[in-house]
């Protein structure tokens, strides 16, 4: 039992990295453009449809394909910000949530006409070869993914402290007007936050994509996780998403193999509710009383 | 205005005696169904600005707890069921409080996410609980005797017309109370309202009880109309969004604007399902016809509509 717990866990932390990322992206779109995409698990089904026609069609392994998908699926993010985010004016909070649904809606019909509403994987080796932890089998994609993603959340940390473009990312998450005032054109970094946060769709849906069996509907189950771990990080927060998707995914991995898998995701949910009550913006938020 | 209510109210009451059709009588009762949702919704996101979109919650507890009450008391199909609605009513609205409670300590988007994560909730108890709700086997009601096919949706208009115009009623006893300018001082600033003594705390919360009582009465009818519910299909998030699509196409916060969008969306909606045929091509349609409302019309139509109205006024005083 004990070996099991533990490498549940292990596994928890291997998937909580990667659901750190896809979060990362969804957090810092709200923090920049202060929009909740509720498209973002539609997205990653996107991105996990786009790896799986690279890997029918023309036999590209998921990973290496995201050298293509990757840049698709920022480009594609620059289109969907510029035809339907840029025009909200009034009420953007409340709007863009049902802007975003929209999107998610239309992505997934647009998917289930070209792919059909079967489930399919990505059929891969290291989807099924896998390592012992403790009589728990960890399957190598985990330990690809969890790299991958701390490879990717190492990029966007150096891009948002390193350099000047990142600068202005967060100048325009602490004040998005005075950014204005001093010369950042805060709409380009808005599109391209966007175009970024797509980009880590794609790398989610990689992973998503071998570890699940998905169809055009598995949206709704990844948005509710993304939006609860990004909530519990406190909104805006990258630090907060990339802890609570790990405290997340541990807690329902551990409570699958001590309770029953059927009560895991429910865990997820109370965890959220019980910190709502003593703090109301997350662990890592800010402003409490400022509409966030 | 008011003669056009009364001819709407008048046509409402006489359809299934003009038109017993019951095709047109089924797209009468899922109208009104949404007339209902889209107004109690109102209620609480429209006036107050707490936009919820996890309302679908109480509209499949509404369904559990009617359908659970019929079993254990063993009420007979027939007229019965109704009179157990008002009580599904309370027990929606005191189960909504806690909630409430909770939820409403944040703001905004975190509010928003925060009533997706208690529907979801709900669904997974409803699917967990077996020994109580049936789990993935879903729950029946009890079917009425004795009503022919033709006669059966003809209770059921009814049953929503009534529960419709309830919300309604409320929404406009309260939309001109003092109660009503406290809900829509929390939307325009709610730090503000507090400073000036309005008891936001209490207001948001009854708003969201009522809003959530009304929405539970309704998923009570609902679900025994359609004889069984099922936890994905009840506590369905297209439900709790269609809703409130419908109040924004209107225009939240006023008390026509729900009415106004459900009657032009839901029997549009049943319209294209049927005209698509397949589930995939109306979701893209139903997609594209959303981003065409939020984006063409983000006020919503009464809003937007006066607006109009009276900059025209105000071009003709100076012509």
């Amino acid at each position: 039992m004990s070996g099991l717990v533990v490498g549940a866990a292990m596994l928890g932390v291997l998937t909580g990295g990667v659901y750190a990322l896809m979060a990362s992206g969804l957090t810092l779109i709200f923090g920049v453009m202060r929009i909740i995409n509720v498209g973002h698990g539609a997205l990653v089904v996107l991105g996990a449809y786009l790896s799986f026609a690279l890997l029918r069609g023309l036999h590209i392994d998921p990973f290496l394909g995201l050298a293509v998908t990757m840049p698709a699926m920022f480009a594609i993010g620059l289109v969907l910000e510029l035809l339907f985010i840029r025009p909200l004016r009034t009420d953007r909070e409340a709007l863009s949530v049902l802007v975003t649904y929209a999107l998610a809606l239309g992505i997934e019909g647009v998917l289930g006409y070209l792919f059909s509403s079967d489930f399919q994987q990505l059929r891969v080796w290291y989807q099924t070869a896998s390592f012992a932890v403790g009589g728990f089998g960890v399957a190598y994609v985990y330990v690809f993914g969890f790299l991958l993603s701390i490879a990717v959340l190492a990029a966007l940390g150096a891009l948002l402290y390193a350099t000047t473009f990142g600068a202005s990312i967060r100048a325009t998450m602490l004040n998005r007007s005075a950014a204005q005032l001093i010369g950042i054109d805060v709409e380009r970094v808005s599109a391209i936050t966007f175009g970024i946060g797509m980009a880590t769709a794609a790398v989610g849906g990689v992973v998503f994509g071998i570890t699940n069996a998905f169809n055009p509907g598995s949206h709704y189950d990844l948005i509710s996780r993304l939006l609860t771990i990004i909530v519990l990080g406190g909104l805006g927060s990258l630090k907060g998403a990339i802890v609570a998707a790990v405290l997340m995914l541990v807690i329902e991995d551990v409570t699958a193999v001590v309770v029953s898998p059927t009560w895991a995701a429910f865990t997820f949910f109370a965890l959220l509710v019980l910190i709502l009550i003593t703090r109301p913006q997350g662990l890592y938020g800010l402003r409490a009383r400022e509409g966030t | 205005m008011r003669i056009a209510a009364g001819v709407l109210g008048a046509a409402a009451l006489l359809l299934p005696v003009l038109s017993p059709d019951p095709s047109f009588l089924n797209i009468g009762v899922f109208t009104l169904m949404y007339v209902g949702l889209a107004t109690a919704w109102n209620i609480s996101g429209g006036y107050t600005g707490y936009v919820s979109l996890g309302h679908a919650g109480f509209f499949g507890l509404g369904a559990y707890t009617l359908g659970l009450m019929l079993g254990h008391l063993r009420v007979p199909g027939g007229y019965a069921p109704f009179l157990v609605v008002p009580v599904v009513g309370l027990v929606t609205a005191a189960l909504a409080l806690p909630v409430g409670w909770i939820a409403l300590r944040t703001r905004a988007a975190t509010f928003v996410i925060v009533t997706i994560a208690f529907m979801f909730m709900l669904q997974i108890l409803a699917t967990n609980l077996r020994p109580v709700t049936g789990g993935s086997q879903g729950l029946g009601f009890p079917v009425p005797q004795g009503w022919s096919p033709a006669f059966v949706d003809v209770p059921f208009y009814y049953a929503m017309l009534a529960l419709a115009l309830l919300a309604l009623a409320i929404s406009w006893a309260l939309r001109r109370s003092q109660i009503g300018l406290g809900l829509l001082a929390i939307r325009d600033d709610e730090d503000r309202a507090l400073a000036h003594g309005v008891p936001t705390w209490a207001l948001k919360i009854g708003a969201f009880a009522v809003s959530a009582g009304l929405v539970g009465m309704i998923g009570g009818v609902y679900g025994y109309y359609v004889t069984y519910v099922y936890p994905q299909f009840v506590i369905d998030p297209l439900i709790g969004i269609s809703m409130v699509l419908m109040a924004f196409l209107g225009g939240a916060g006023t008390i026509a604007g729900p009415v106004l969008g459900a009657l032009l969306l839901e029997p549009a909606q049943l319209e294209l399902a049927y005209f698509a045929g397949s589930a995939r091509l109306y979701l893209v349609l139903y997609a594209a016809v959303f981003l065409a409302v939020m984006l063409l019309l983000p006020r919503g139509i009464i809003p937007s509509l006066a607006a109009r109205i009276e900059s025209w006024q105000a071009a003709a005083r100076r012509a």
